[in-house]
């Protein structure tokens, strides 16, 4: 060549530094983001304090055995049966609130002998210590999705949105402030509808 | 001199690999910007259970991992067979928890988030639930009741 005076820079060996750290970025990606089923925790009971009695009809029980077999309300059921079990006894509406206002959105059987009103109906899941884990996510999984079908049966009716939707746009770091305030307030309004009562009690031997 | 040489017949031009640099820091620079490093290694078995009803944790989010599950196979000589908790990168105790609960608060996230974190339960399926809810216990017992079953999506047959 030579028409120029300064020699041209080798850069041959460029493609192999690069090489280098992008095989080093390679092998420590990790794409999977973190999730998983919220929960808050009951608090440490003042000393002293009895728990309030809860009427037996407002109580759906869900016992695991240590076999992983699910008793549901002093009856045999299959994981497949529990949403649908779980969503007739929430949306049972046979009663009244604190308040004495009957569910009026509620559309179940209104029986007797279930739940008064979601605001009262709980769920209680008793499990063996000798219950495996994975089933009991997919109990605590199939508890949720009743609570996010009525849910969202009711979002659809009063925002045209479902809430599982308004939820994950909310806690998407990328919307605007504005609308996560807009959000938080329509998700409010159907927690209330349909406040979340899961209890875990503590296991039995 | 002969400014114009004839061109041999038959004989291909070699390929530029001028650009190949430029390729690669592309795929560099994708690389750089979605690398999340992982926190610990894990020392007890990950095989999450499976569920479709979730919520992502957010990155902004306060996070305390506590994972648990059988030691991995190259511990199982050393820690037996049976289910352990880890914390940080150690096997530890169910006494440790709130300790290592209230130093993570302290020194990494800041005291201000003690009662916005989340303590998320990474727990292989295979585990008891006994072992879980001493864990629950004692989070019960300092007042850390955000807490998060993480699990991987799927459906729940699949458990």
């Amino acid at each position: 060549m030579g028409r120029r005076n300064i020699p041209e820079v080798n850069a041959g060996s460029m493609a192999d530094i690069a090489f280098l750290l992008l095989i080093f970025f390679l092998v420590t990606t990790t794409f999977e983001v973190d999730s998983g089923i919220n929960r808050k925790l009951p608090p440490m009971p003042p000393p002293g304090v009895t728990p309030p009695i809860i009427k037996q009809k407002n109580l759906f029980t869900v016992l695991v055995n240590k076999n992983n077999d699910l008793l549901v309300e002093e009856e045999v059921m299959a994981l497949s049966d529990l949403r649908e079990a779980a969503i007739a006894f929430l949306d049972n509406g046979g009663g009244t609130n604190e308040n004495g206002e009957p569910c009026n959105y509620c559309q179940g059987d209104k029986k007797e002998d279930s739940s008064d009103h979601p605001n009262k109906a709980i769920i209680s899941v008793r499990n063996d210590r000798e219950t495996e884990y994975g089933t009991f996510i997919s109990v605590q999984n199939e508890l949720v999705g009743a609570y996010n079908f009525l849910r969202n049966r009711e979002a659809q009716k009063l925002y045209q949105m479902k809430y599982t939707s308004m939820d994950s746009i909310a806690t998407n770091p990328q919307t605007s402030e504005k609308l996560k305030e807009d959000l938080k307030k329509k998700m409010d309004v159907i927690k209330d509808m349909y406040p979340l009562k899961i209890s875990e009690a503590e296991t039995s031997n | 001199m002969s400014k114009f040489k004839k061109k041999k017949s038959g004989e291909l031009p070699p390929v530029s690999t001028a650009a190949l640099p430029d390729i690669v820091f592309m795929l560099l620079f994708f690389f750089m910007t979605v690398t999340t490093f992982k926190k610990d290694d894990y020392k007890v078995k990950q095989e999450l259970p499976y569920a479709n009803q979730v919520q992502t944790l957010d990155k902004t989010d306060k996070v305390i991992y506590i994972y648990a599950g059988k030691p991995s196979e190259r511990y199982q000589k050393e820690f037996g067979t049976q289910a352990k908790i880890q914390l940080n990168d150690k096997f530890a105790d169910v006494s440790e928890i709130k300790d290592y609960w209230f130093n993570t608060i302290n020194n990494d996230l800041g005291q201000e988030y003690q009662n916005v974190a989340i303590t998320a339960l990474k727990v292989d399926k295979e585990t008891n639930m006994g072992l879980i809810s001493d864990i629950k216990q004692q989070l019960r017992e300092i007042n850390a009741l955000k807490i998060n079953y993480t699990t991987r999506k799927g459906d729940v047959s699949q458990n």
